[in-house]
């Protein structure tokens, strides 16, 4: 629609506002009729999610969850600018939706109170009043109404009581009557007031703010200019950078002004405007019991749930019920979606002629759809679990608990589950790190997640240990163990690194509320999983989809022609009986993949990889894994003549143990098996990762640099095996 | 007696009487209500050191306890 079409029809724009797990969402979700898009604000990675008021012509805005507007974290330094209307890619909202949460109040009315002095009408849903009631409290609703001069409608978004009436205020809301709601109630050192009024006037006289909102502005940024943090201090230059430099200038002097005359005037601001939110709260809550409260529910399940034996036991039974469950719910389902290609791929074989067109549909299209499609099953099921968690409080008490341990390695409590989801697939692993505030802390998260041993590198090393460990079970499972133990320990390395060097910047807070527990809704944790599912399809599933196209060129072309084979080809072609045609199938296609693009790049990084103890069929099988690692098991069916084999082929295992090179030596020892296992465990092989990357972080540039940090460590360590190895004589 | 709020045992309260700490960090304290003269009870200690779980002004809070070392309180 066109901003014109737009003022026809006179669509309202709602903002909706509020702290984290006040229940935002959850009022959105009923509001919108779980109807939304989702995508991302220009250049962050914060997420836009927006809607229509079901039954009406509004459009609302799910803003971030943040507890108040100054510059802290990206989330909101976004919430800020969509509700001055600076926000390029987002309409300035008619009127803003606060949610407040019933159950803490007073730290929720520090925001509320900020958004009204910014001058835009405003409406409060008083949220959890359920929860309140519970620790026997009240909240004084009309006088909350009174006080703050605008509409109150009492919700309980659980069980959406309240939301109809919520529903109807907002279509009749007009914002009439909320003029003087701009004005500041609470009053500040005089000195204060005086430069606010400076700062107010140089931000309404250049336009960048409304009049109505200037005064709300000019505090917001005061305060955060005064606290002498350096990102507020960025972001408020940032605000400052449309203004004409003197006005800038003047700007900063008001604030230096301020800053000369108090000791720490921030810490004036903040506890000048908590003082009159205590006192009006006074008023509001009502105790109804005189008794002390009793102990809630959430504290008795606490009292487990983050005990140092009890707790850490529930939590490794969560993780484990919820690995299990991938492995025994996604498993199939991967089973299926793999069936269902291969039905497919037979079905078009069938009805195309042979051909380039017919490989290109077969091979090329429905591989890479199916590609894209396997997944899924981890995506959703992952993330359904997680947005249980998550939804019933009990992720903050994960992170609460691990923290320590993440620490040590100057990470976040909440970097914790995302490492850990990333055993299984680091694609929903990478997703996950959206939970974590800190922007740098979560990009460390993101870099070291793929370095966790995933299920895709399973086949592999279940076929190279078959083939080199022979049959010492205990052996075997030690040297399996210990690829897992390699890529954990050299996450943990390089997350230290990264956040002493690359990513290095003010130690952020570890500051984390944790929400009361509640019953997880599950229509939040089915959408949370479809919206998921449907961002990686969309995004990631493109690039993944061409990437796919690209590597069955390279595998396709030129095309080996029969008629071309030198006399050695022949000879080994015609002593396979004619009557064998699956045998002499298997023949040519080795033959195509040896002389395919593919295969000379194979042979063209012989030289490069030969230090490593690797021959040019090993190089085709490690190019075509950047598609996916398990790609190298099937590879190297094609390339042992076995046609389509997987990690349980006994014959590929026997083919690799006894392949030798051209002079006769054992290609796949002992040590080229760990030496090409450990090539695995660092190597980014993986599109369908730098998909994902690209798409969390916003720009080529952190896939380009996770690849290539990965794979020259892989290349680096097999080197150092292969050549320590030899030199001590296990060759 | 003026103690740091790491100081304080599981089950014991106080109030603030002065917030420190880096300046980044110490914004943030203030607008989530640790403000001077906000009573505060320690709730409990996360195993091995971790963080330390504390009520405020009706809700729960975690910092880790190199945060809590800069933030005194008065006992009650």
């Amino acid at each position: 629609m066109s901003p014109e079409a737009v003022a026809a029809t006179s669509t309202r724009t709602i903002a909706l506002v509020g702290n984290p797990n006040s229940g935002k969402s959850t009022i959105f979700n009923h509001l919108t009729r779980l109807n939304a898009s989702v995508g991302n604000y220009q250049g962050v990675t914060v997420e836009q999610r927006t809607g229509r008021i079901a039954g009406s012509d509004i459009q609302i805005t799910d803003l971030p969850g943040i507890y108040s507007l100054s510059a802290v974290s990206p989330d909101e330094v976004i919430a800020r600018s969509v509700i001055l209307g600076l926000q390029p890619d987002a309409e300035k909202p008619d009127a803003v939706l606060v949610v407040l949460d019933a159950a803490s109040l007073e730290r929720n009315l520090y925001l509320a109170t900020q958004i009204l002095e910014l001058g835009l009408p405003v409406l409060v849903a008083l949220n959890m009043v359920d929860v309140a009631m519970r620790r026997e409290r009240e909240v004084d609703i009309d006088a909350l109404s009174e006080r703050l001069g605008v509409p109150v409608v009492a919700t309980n978004a659980r069980n959406g009581d309240g939301i109809e009436a919520l529903r109807a205020a907002l279509i009749a809301f007009d914002g009439a009557d909320q003029a003087g709601n701009a004005k500041r109630p609470w009053p500040l050192p005089e000195k204060i007031e005086a430069e606010i009024q400076t700062v107010s006037r140089a931000f309404e006289e250049t336009g960048i703010v409304d009049k109505d909102a200037a005064d709300g502005a000019a505090l917001v940024w005061l305060t955060d200019y005064l606290t002498g943090a350096p990102t507020a201090r960025v972001a408020c230059e940032d605000f400052l950078a449309p203004l004409p430099s003197k006005v800038g200038a003047a700007v900063k002097a008001a604030a230096q002004r301020v800053f000369d005359a108090f000791e720490e005037p921030a810490s004036v601001i903040i506890e000048a405007r908590y003082a009159w939110i205590s006192q009006q709260a006074q008023g509001l809550v009502r105790s109804l019991t005189k008794e002390k409260p009793r102990r809630t529910v959430t504290d008795r399940v606490d009292s487990v749930l983050t005990h140092r034996l009890w707790g850490l036991g529930v939590l490794s039974l969560v993780l484990a019920a919820v690995f299990y469950s991938i492995f025994a719910l996604a498993d199939p389902l991967m089973g299926l979606i793999e069936s269902a290609q291969g039905a497919l791929a037979g079905w078009v074989t069938g009805l195309m002629p042979e051909g380039t067109l017919q490989s290109l549909v077969v091979d090329g299209i429905i591989n890479g759809v199916g590609s894209v499609l396997i997944f899924l099953p981890q995506i959703c099921i992952l993330f359904l679990f997680l947005s249980i968690l998550e939804d019933s409080g009990y992720m903050a008490r994960a992170a609460f608990m691990m923290d320590r341990l993440m620490g040590r390695v100057g990470l976040h409590g909440r970097s914790f589950i995302p490492l850990l989801s990333s055993f299984a697939c680091a694609i929903p692993g990478i997703m996950a790190t959206r939970t974590i505030e800190n922007p740098r802390d979560r990009l460390t998260t993101i870099l070291i997640a793929p370095l966790m041993s995933c299920s895709a590198r399973l086949p592999v090393y279940i076929i190279v240990i078959g083939a080199v460990f022979g049959s010492n079970a205990l052996l075997k499972a030690g040297i399996l163990f210990g690829m897992y133990a390699l890529g954990t320990i050299a996450a943990l390395v390089f997350g230290l690194l990264f956040k002493k060097t690359l990513l290095r910047g003010p130690r952020p807070a570890f500051l984390m509320e944790l929400p009361p527990y509640r019953k997880p809704k599950i229509s939040n944790c089915l959408l949370a999983m479809w919206e998921r599912s449907r961002l990686f399809v969309t995004e990631a599933g493109t690039t993944i989809f061409v990437a796919c196209i690209v590597i069955w060129a390279l595998s396709y072309f030129p095309q080996f022609d029969q008629q071309d084979m030198t006399p050695a080809q022949a000879a080994a072609f015609e002593a396979i009986p004619a009557s064998d045609a699956d045998a002499r199938a298997n023949f040519l296609n080795a033959q195509q993949q040896d002389y395919s693009l593919l295969g000379r790049m194979g042979h063209a990084i012989e030289p490069a990889i030969a230090p490593l103890g690797f021959d040019w069929r090993l190089g085709t099988g490690i190019l075509s894994s950047f598609a996916a690692r398990e790609v190298f098991v099937g590879t190297m069916g094609i390339t042992f003549s076995l046609g389509e084999v997987d990690e349980t082929s006994d014959a590929l295992r026997d083919q690799l143990a006894t392949a030798k090179w051209p002079d006769g030596r054992p290609l796949l020892t002992p040590l080229v098996g760990i030496s090409l296992m450990v090539f695995y465990v660092f190597a980014c092989q993986c599109i369908s990762t730098l998909a994902v990357v690209r798409r969390e972080t916003g720009t080529w540039r952190w896939p380009i640099f996770l690849f290539v940090y990965m794979t020259v460590t892989a290349y680096l360590a097999s080197l150092a095996i292969y050549q320590i190895g030899r030199a001590a004589g296990w060759a | 007696m003026k103690t740091s709020l790491s100081a304080l045992l599981p089950g014991q309260s106080g109030t603030v009487t002065n917030v420190g700490g880096a300046a980044g960090i110490r914004h943030r304290l203030l607008e989530m209500g640790l403000t001077v003269g906000t009573a505060v009870q320690l709730i409990r200690t996360a195993p091995f050191g971790g963080p330390i779980e504390l009520e405020l002004r009706g809700y729960r809070l975690s910092m880790r306890r190199t945060e809590a070392e800069h933030i005194l309180v008065e006992g009650r």
